[in-house]
């Protein structure tokens, strides 16, 4: 791959400018129960189905730390390479809403759970460091319904209370690009770290998205807007776009950025004003007398750190060293966890270069087509690990493999069960093969005299003749050999 | 004649275990009282009923157990009790019932105790009068007229009163203890996170606790015994073991050191009340404690402190009483509406008063100014009771300034209302426990009582102290019956 520059600037009438991006993703913890009470997290339940009298907020009822989410909050901190604060501690953020029972949104403002870190995303123009600005944790609010009835608004309260890792970024994105790779990274490092199951449609992935523009030379941040609640990577690239062209078009014109939250309409491409600064809610944080400060053992951390799995990184340099993978290669192997699951389940028994070839290749073609995931492929990595080990002894060739691994995709059958009852074994028997092409030069003596008259292109002719012959299952090489003997 | 209901809690249960007498016939004696005393307006909910059926269910029980065996208890409307209402004298709780038992009160009928009926208070608790109540003025039996102190004021005249042989109340600034001194009765705050908050109607979280209200000391420790523990499901509550308070109790006191402090010879205080204070040094005295005199710096500092750290929590707690999921809801066009004729229909005027103050000092602009002063004044509070508490064992103050007042003396003055609290807020702040206890009268004939302040987790000892206090000043509650 040839290395690219970054280039992504808005050009406007007069200058050049940059965009400034950060990021707030609000990350469903993935836990059996909520973060403050034992009622169940499953998605899609009847309504009001999974509500404990502490997530609708009776009188008297208290929140109970779940030391689960807890864990699974370190663990995401340590996966971002962060700092884990030992003390932390959950405050209320108090507004009044329908579908927020309590009043107030538990949730950690002052001392966060986890501070600083980082993310590494692999950029077109190289590696681009993206600082953590911090992880805390809070409740989910339930769910307004306002469009079953004419009249009222129903609630749902199954989601209040589940527990979210709001993970802030530094303004270091500068681009749509580097935001699609910095999302889908975190939302890796998560997988692999099984604490987010990343599923952007059931809302377990949500982003908020600060932009700012500056000329291009310029030190200092502009004024950002921000912009609430996109649910997919695509309108998000495309809100912070336009948003970028809205704040330079107003910068030349003299005009000022206000600071203000904004929404992305989808249809029209545009971002409105939702509120302004001065509307802006005043939360009245304050430390939540329910719970005592949150107080981390250093031996806790560190046995989380002990059992972390090894994350996309890391996975990538060892694919790199030892199965002697590209960098190109290696990333795409590592960006699921369930794809590197399948390479390293498939190159158990076959050959490494082309089992990277055949999923990078093949497996990705057919799972793009059919639009599934890797974990709902067609052919088991065990099977196409057979398939390629058949081709490796010389038992088909490699032509006659595309045709099993397209059979094998019905119901991930067994390539050796359709190479035995198509009897497409590949013919290495060079007696069996020397008829064959006796035969196929017996019927071309025209063709023969040719050739050997210096018309050498013929050879690949008959070639052809001796797999149309054997139907695609002569061993290449050994008719190759034994046609330059016959030939001379 | 002797009347049943004359005994004290720790008579009752032995001699319904001698079987010297019924639950039932206990029962039916506290509910005749009951009957008769209407005027007083203790009661909010009466469960007269289902206690009768209780006690003669326990009364076929083939072995009285329990500490509480067979003892019908009315409670403070603030504890949340299963299919019985539970409005904490508020309006905007005035249809709530709860599917659930709070923590304390299952505690009491796990050894044997059963519900008589919901208790008067402030609303939310706060006031210290019950005049704040939706369910109007509770009489202090000791006069017409007279408030019984509050928060916990039902809880205080049904006990005076010999309505309830027993009662429990709650304790945010005093609730507890002031009421007991207005009553003649003994009220005991426990160490925060000695007992379970869960269920209990929030006022202000980090100092809402939950304590035993009685006729003697005795009764004091049984009850908080029954009533305390660790629960999992309020994650402030302390996992240390309850004491045997009962068993351990001990008016041998000799070489206690008992600390005064200076601080709390406020200005103006009536010279009975300071008259009041030395004959509480003399009795311990002659019971061979030692009297220090030591000083609480930051005393002062504690009531402008709680009167932001209290509302601030407040206002948090109660937004949750919104008209969208239990409770009182009143009409409106749209959410906010709706929210605002809810809020401003529900609560009353003192609990307004203190959500606007919340809302206020947790504004920003002012958190830094209001919240955050405070919670530093509060630890310096608990610092100053840290320090003493290396040198004494127990604090000995008055537990008010004055004796109770007349409905509607201090209604529009909240700060000559909050004054009242002046002795008992410190404690609080610091998380400790502490006890009412009666010693004698003012010139109005009305009771005044002596607060001890214990170190975190040594109820035991200020139960002693109490006790020791309360042979040497024989007190006796002249009550008579005038409201029948």
């Amino acid at each position: 791959m040839t290395e690219k520059k970054f280039d992504y600037y808005i050009q406007g009438e007069k200058d050049k400018w940059e965009v400034i991006i950060g990021l707030e993703v609000h990350a469903q913890v993935l836990s059996k129960s909520k973060l403050f009470s034992s009622s169940p997290t499953k998605f899609g339940a009847e309504p009001n189905t999974q509500v404990s009298l502490v997530d609708s907020a009776f009188p008297g009822m208290l929140p109970v730390i779940n030391q689960f989410c807890i864990e699974q909050s370190v663990k995401t901190g340590l996966g971002l390479k962060a700092k884990i604060n030992l003390n932390s501690v959950f405050d209320r953020k108090n507004y009044f809403y329908a579908d927020l029972p309590q009043g107030y949104q538990i949730s950690q403002y002052k001392n966060p759970v986890v501070g600083e870190g980082e993310i590494i995303l692999d950029m077109p123009y190289g590696t681009k460091k993206i600082g953590i600005e911090r992880l805390h944790l809070e409740q989910d609010a339930g769910k307004s319904i306002h469009d079953m009835d004419p009249d009222n608004t129903f609630v749902d309260l199954n989601r209040s209370g589940v527990a979210l890792m709001e993970i802030v970024s530094k303004p270091d994105l500068r681009s749509p690009d580097e935001v699609n790779t910095y999302i889908k990274k975190l939302r890796s490092i998560m997988r692999y770290l099984e604490t987010c199951d990343g599923n952007m449609q059931e809302g377990s992935l949500r982003a908020d998205v600060n932009v700012s523009v500056r000329k291009v030379g310029e030190k200092r941040f502009g004024t950002r807007c921000e912009i609430k609640n996109i649910n997919s990577i695509k309108f998000m690239q495309m809100a912070i776009e336009c948003e970028a062209k809205r704040q330079v078009e107003l910068l030349e014109n003299n005009k000022q950025i206000d600071q203000e939250t904004r929404l992305y309409d989808t249809k029209k491409n545009t971002t409105r004003s939702m509120r302004s600064k001065e509307d802006a809610h005043d939360y009245r944080y304050f430390p939540d007398p329910d719970l005592l400060p949150l107080n981390l053992k250093q031996s806790l951390v560190d046995k989380l750190k002990k059992e972390l799995p090894e994350l996309p990184d890391e996975k990538k340099e060892r694919f790199i060293k030892e199965h002697n993978l590209s960098a190109y290669e290696a990333n795409i192997l590592v960006a699921e966890k369930e794809i590197s699951d399948y390479y390293e389940e498939a190159i158990k028994e076959c050959d490494k270069k082309l089992a990277t070839n055949w999923i990078i290749g093949d497996l990705f073609a057919v799972l793009n087509k059919k639009n599934l995931s890797i974990s709902q492929s067609p052919v088991s990595a065990k099977n196409l690990s057979a398939l390629i080990k058949m081709i490796t002894a010389g038992k088909i060739s490699g032509k006659i493999a595309k045709d099993v691994f397209e059979k094998m995709q019905d119901d991930n059958k067994d390539p050796q069960q359709i190479v035995d009852k198509e009897n497409l074994i590949q013919q290495s028997d060079p007696k069996e093969l020397e008829k064959i092409i006796s035969e196929v030069l017996s019927k071309n003596q025209d063709k023969v005299t040719q050739y050997k008259s210096g018309k050498t292109k013929l050879f690949g002719y008959f070639i052809g003749e001796v797999m149309k012959v054997s139907k695609g299952k002569a061993n290449p090489q050994l008719v190759n050999e034994i046609l330059k003997i016959k030939l001379k | 004649m002797v009347n049943i209901s004359d005994f004290s809690l720790a008579k009752l249960v032995s001699g319904i275990k001698r079987k010297d007498f019924t639950s039932e016939e206990v029962t039916k004696s506290f509910i005749s009282n009951s009957e008769k005393s209407k005027k007083l307006n203790v009661y909010i909910t009466e469960c007269f009923e289902e206690a009768t059926k209780s006690a003669k269910n326990f009364d076929k029980k083939k072995d009285y157990k329990g500490l509480l065996a067979g003892i019908p208890i009315a409670v403070k409307d603030l504890f949340c009790t299963k299919n019985i209402k539970t409005t904490a004298g508020s309006k905007i709780l005035h249809n709530f019932v709860p599917t659930y038992e709070s923590t304390v009160t299952n505690n009491l009928w796990s050894e044997g105790a059963f519900l008589l009926g919901k208790l008067n208070c402030d609303e939310f608790a706060m006031g210290s009068s019950n005049e704040t109540s939706f369910f109007g003025n509770v009489i202090n039996p000791f006069k017409d007229k007279l408030v019984p102190g509050g928060s916990s004021g039902g809880s205080a005249s049904a006990l005076a009163a010999n309505l309830s042989p027993v009662t429990i109340g709650t304790d945010t600034g005093g609730s507890i203890r002031q009421p007991a001194s207005f009553t003649g009765t003994v009220g005991l705050k426990p160490t925060y996170g000695r007992c379970s908050r869960w269920g209990i109607v929030a006022f202000a979280s980090s100092l809402d606790q939950a304590g035993p209200m009685t006729k003697n000391v005795e009764d004091s420790a049984l009850l908080l015994q029954a009533m305390s523990g660790y629960d999992p499901k309020d994650s402030t509550s302390v996992d240390i073991k309850v004491e045997n308070y009962s068993s351990k109790l001990t008016d041998r006191v000799k070489g206690l050191r008992i600390g005064i402090p200076k601080e709390y010879r406020v200005d103006n205080m009536p010279s009975e009340i300071d008259k009041l204070w030395k004959k509480g040094v003399d009795y311990l005295k002659d019971a061979g404690a030692i009297i220090k005199n030591i000083s609480l710096p930051h005393t002062k500092y504690a009531l402008p402190a709680y009167y932001i750290v209290a509302p601030a929590e407040a206002s948090s707690n109660l937004a949750r009483y919104d008209g969208v999921k239990y409770g009182h809801r009143s009409k409106g066009n749209n959410l906010l509406e709706m929210y605002e004729n809810t809020r401003s229909d529900g609560f009353g005027n003192e609990v307004k008063r203190r959500i606007l103050i919340g809302t206020y000092v947790l504004s920003s602009g002012y958190y830094d100014a209001y919240y955050l002063k405070a919670q530093k004044v509060r630890q310096l509070i608990k610092n100053d009771f840290d320090k003493v508490f290396n040198d004494v064992d127990a604090i000995l103050t008055p537990s008010t300034p004055s004796a109770a007042f007349k409905i509607g003396e201090k209604k529009d003055d909240p700060v000559s209302m909050y004054l009242n609290d002046i002795f008992t807020v410190p404690v609080n702040l610091a998380g400790l426990p502490a006890i009412s206890v009666p010693v004698g009268y003012d010139k109005n004939n009305l009771p005044l009582g002596l607060q001890l302040i214990g170190k975190p987790f040594d109820e035991q000892t200020i139960l002693n102290l109490s006790l020791a206090i309360e042979k040497s000043a024989n007190f006796k509650r002249k009550i008579n019956v005038w409201w029948n």
